[in-house]
């Protein structure tokens, strides 16, 4: 049985934050298809394209048939504990903060024995089912999870150490003048988020959701406006050192490319927002999330930006915003980078069309603000790093892995198509 | 003595003093706000470049960002399609002598505490002016409505019908523009129209009457309760932007104590 999390008691002043440290994170290129699969939640192996046989660890070639027509494709993760140890000490410095800590052998009913890290509530020589995790270094671990889920199991130190759970944490959701804000906010407190910092930007400006926002235990509504740098500052001097998810909903957008538009204006507030608001936002946040991940019950574990999926090809009829977003994915990119030695995860939720003014004339279907919210926390939860929500965002990318080119010339049809 | 060698001994003697009617350029400023298919005026933003550290030592600076627009702003002839062939329209082709003028202040704020759409009418013109006399032409004209006070969501006071915040009516701004032939309409709201202006015939009088005319805006202004009703100097220069429709600017008035 897992001891459910307690609410941490206020912090000690006189003691000192721990520092972060993370697991260790060499793997061989190939081995990577573990983590790719896991960014995702996704429970990959390696299977060879000759003979069949599903293999661990990820290697070049079939230890079976010499093949290197290799693969990585979803697998059964059901198996069962062959063997277990808790590992008490460690001269590996993460491990050795966290022990006692489990590990052991599970035969998947798919073929291969492999080794993991064993969830509290799996009894001896049980059945189980494998997940495919990012550990706090990134990288693809896999953890046997029971196969009945047991009560609070989600509080497991293991998995918690893994998953970025807003349960009893703290969480700043951006843009409290976004459609979206008000289900994100409901959604997270269901999750066991404790405090809702929600920024708006404009006071001066009635904020339509204001009232639903303050409707949600744990909220508070704070100024702070992403294109304004002394804002941004204002906001993370005062709550920086209780941020533990920051969640990036600003997003302004304008339909029209290149040529529908006669100047640059609304492309500037594009890019301002949707670019530099989070370029702002990281440079007063992330460094003071990234010194807490070690923080306890209540650590710093994951930024969120929720990114159109059109940051992976363009949509000329939005072509504009696109380009932005597609910025602000590489952005996301370089702090998942700057943010690797802290463990502090960025975590992007690719949405197609959403439900709000700007889509109003597109068809069906579109994402729903409460569809977001909830595939949002799942994937914070599941401490994935990347979320595609909804069909169009699925089969986006489904298409852009299957041939970019082919997409792109997909999407850039003209008006004659 | 010299006039300006008078005024300069008057200054320092504290028998004339300056009276600053400017907001300061703060980035949570409220901006007129535009139906949002529509291009907006940019907020003031401050980025530094420097505070005396790695990026310039010894120095500290700042780039700043805004529209014509915003903030305590002029509005030249240009800014409107009434005024967009007036001569000399933009505001660096404005004779700067139109700068430094003598200003009248017509006291609403009684009425505009009572009522967010206040309006200025000819009768209280013609009221004010059975007071302190004709209004002289080449006058600034100040409405005083203390709106300047109101902070937050209270000043551009909007609703799900639009802003709602005193103004003249077109019959006012009409007598002040053609019967008076003033320098310009000044007013501490976001706009020299009301908030509802736009529902007027024709629509926002005040920018369509002014500016048709080749005379001149000041919004967003402040501290008019310290300006006498007639006798004040205005100083209103806005920045010489080539074709610029207006500008943010310092606005200061000169009174006798």
């Amino acid at each position: 049985m897992t001891t459910p999390l307690r609410p941490p008691p206020k912090k000690n002043p006189e003691r000192r934050t721990l520092s972060p440290t993370i697991p260790p994170q060499a793997r061989s290129r190939a081995a990577m298809g573990l983590t790719a699969a896991a960014a995702e939640g996704r429970f990959a192996m390696q299977v060879c394209g000759e003979c069949g046989a599903v293999l661990y660890p990820a290697r070049d070639a079939c230890n079976k048939c010499l093949s290197v027509e290799l693969s990585w494709q979803d697998v059964d993760p059901r198996g069962e504990l062959l063997a277990e140890t808790t590992v008490r000490t460690s001269t590996n410095l993460y491990f050795r903060e966290r022990a006692p800590w489990r590990a052991g052998t599970v035969r998947l009913d798919a073929g291969p024995i492999i080794i993991c890290h064993i969830h509290g509530d799996v009894p001896p020589r049980a059945r189980v089912v494998m997940t495919n995790r990012l550990d706090r270094a990134g990288q693809g671990v896999l953890l046997a999870m029971p196969e009945t889920p047991a009560p609070d199991m989600e509080d497991d130190p293991q998995l918690r150490a893994m998953t970025s759970d807003p349960k009893l944490r703290r969480v700043l959701i951006v843009d409290g003048r976004s459609d979206n804000a008000p289900a994100i906010a409901k959604a997270l407190h269901k999750a066991g988020a404790t405090t809702i910092f929600v920024g708006e930007a404009e006071g001066w400006r009635p904020n339509p959701h204001r009232a639903a926002l303050q409707a949600v235990p744990g909220v508070q509504v704070l100024p702070l406006d992403v294109t304004d740098s002394a804002s941004i500052r204002e906001l993370a001097g005062e709550i920086g050192g209780k941020v533990d998810i920051l969640i990036n909903n600003a997003r302004f957008i304008r339909p029209g490319g290149v040529l529908a538009r006669g100047d640059t204006a609304f492309a500037q507030q594009e890019f301002d927002v949707n670019v530099m608001g989070l370029m702002r936002l990281a440079q007063a946040f992330g460094p003071g999330m990234c010194a807490r991940t070690a923080d306890g019950v209540n650590s710093a574990v994951a930024w969120v930006n929720i990114l159109s999926a059109y940051a992976l090809v363009n949509m000329p009829e939005f072509g504009s915003f696109a380009a932005s977003q597609a910025a602000a994915l590489s952005l996301g990119q370089s702090l998942r980078g700057e943010f690797r030695d802290s463990g502090l995860r960025v975590m992007h939720v690719f949405v197609g069309p959403t439900e709000d003014d700007w889509h109003q004339p597109l068809p069906p279907p579109k994402v729903a603000p409460g569809s977001l919210a909830n595939d949002l926390v799942k994937g914070l939860q599941a401490g994935l790093e990347d979320v595609y929500c909804g069909d169009v965002a699925k089969e986006l990318v489904a298409r852009f892995r299957a041939g970019p080119k082919v997409l792109e010339r997909e999407m850039t049809m003209g008006g004659r198509s | 003595m010299s006039a300006l060698a008078g005024l300069t001994q008057a200054l320092a003697s504290g028998a004339v003093r300056v009276v600053d009617l400017t907001h300061t350029l703060d980035p949570d400023f409220p901006v007129i706000v535009l139906p949002p298919e529509f291009g907006q005026c940019a907020r003031f933003r401050i980025e530094e470049i420097s505070a005396y550290d790695e990026r310039g030592p010894a120095w500290k600076w700042h780039n700043i960002s805004m529209g014509e627009h915003t903030g305590t702003h002029f509005d030249a002839p240009s800014h409107w399609i009434s005024g967009r062939d007036v001569p000399n329209g933009a505001v660096d082709e404005i004779d700067p002598g139109v700068f430094v003028g003598p200003v009248v202040v017509i006291d609403c704020s009684a009425g505009a505490a009572q009522d967010d759409d206040y309006e200025l009418t000819p009768k209280i013109i013609e009221a004010w002016e059975a007071e302190h006399g004709r209004i002289p032409a080449g006058s600034w004209v100040l409405l005083r409505t203390d709106w300047s006070k109101r902070s937050g969501a209270e000043y551009l006071n909007l609703r799900d019908d639009g802003a709602h915040s005193p103004g003249p009516t077109p019959e006012a701004i009409q007598l002040l523009v053609h019967d008076r032939d003033i320098r310009g309409f000044g007013t501490e709201t976001v706009g020299t129209d009301a908030g509802q202006g736009g529902h007027y015939t024709p629509p926002y009088p005040a920018h369509f009457t002014l500016h048709g005319a080749g005379k001149y805006g000041l919004q967003c202004l402040r501290n008019l309760d310290q300006l006498p009703p007639t006798g004040a100097v205005l100083l209103a220069a806005p920045l010489k932007i080539k074709g610029g429709t207006g500008s943010p600017l310092r606005v200061m008035a000169l009174i006798e104590n």
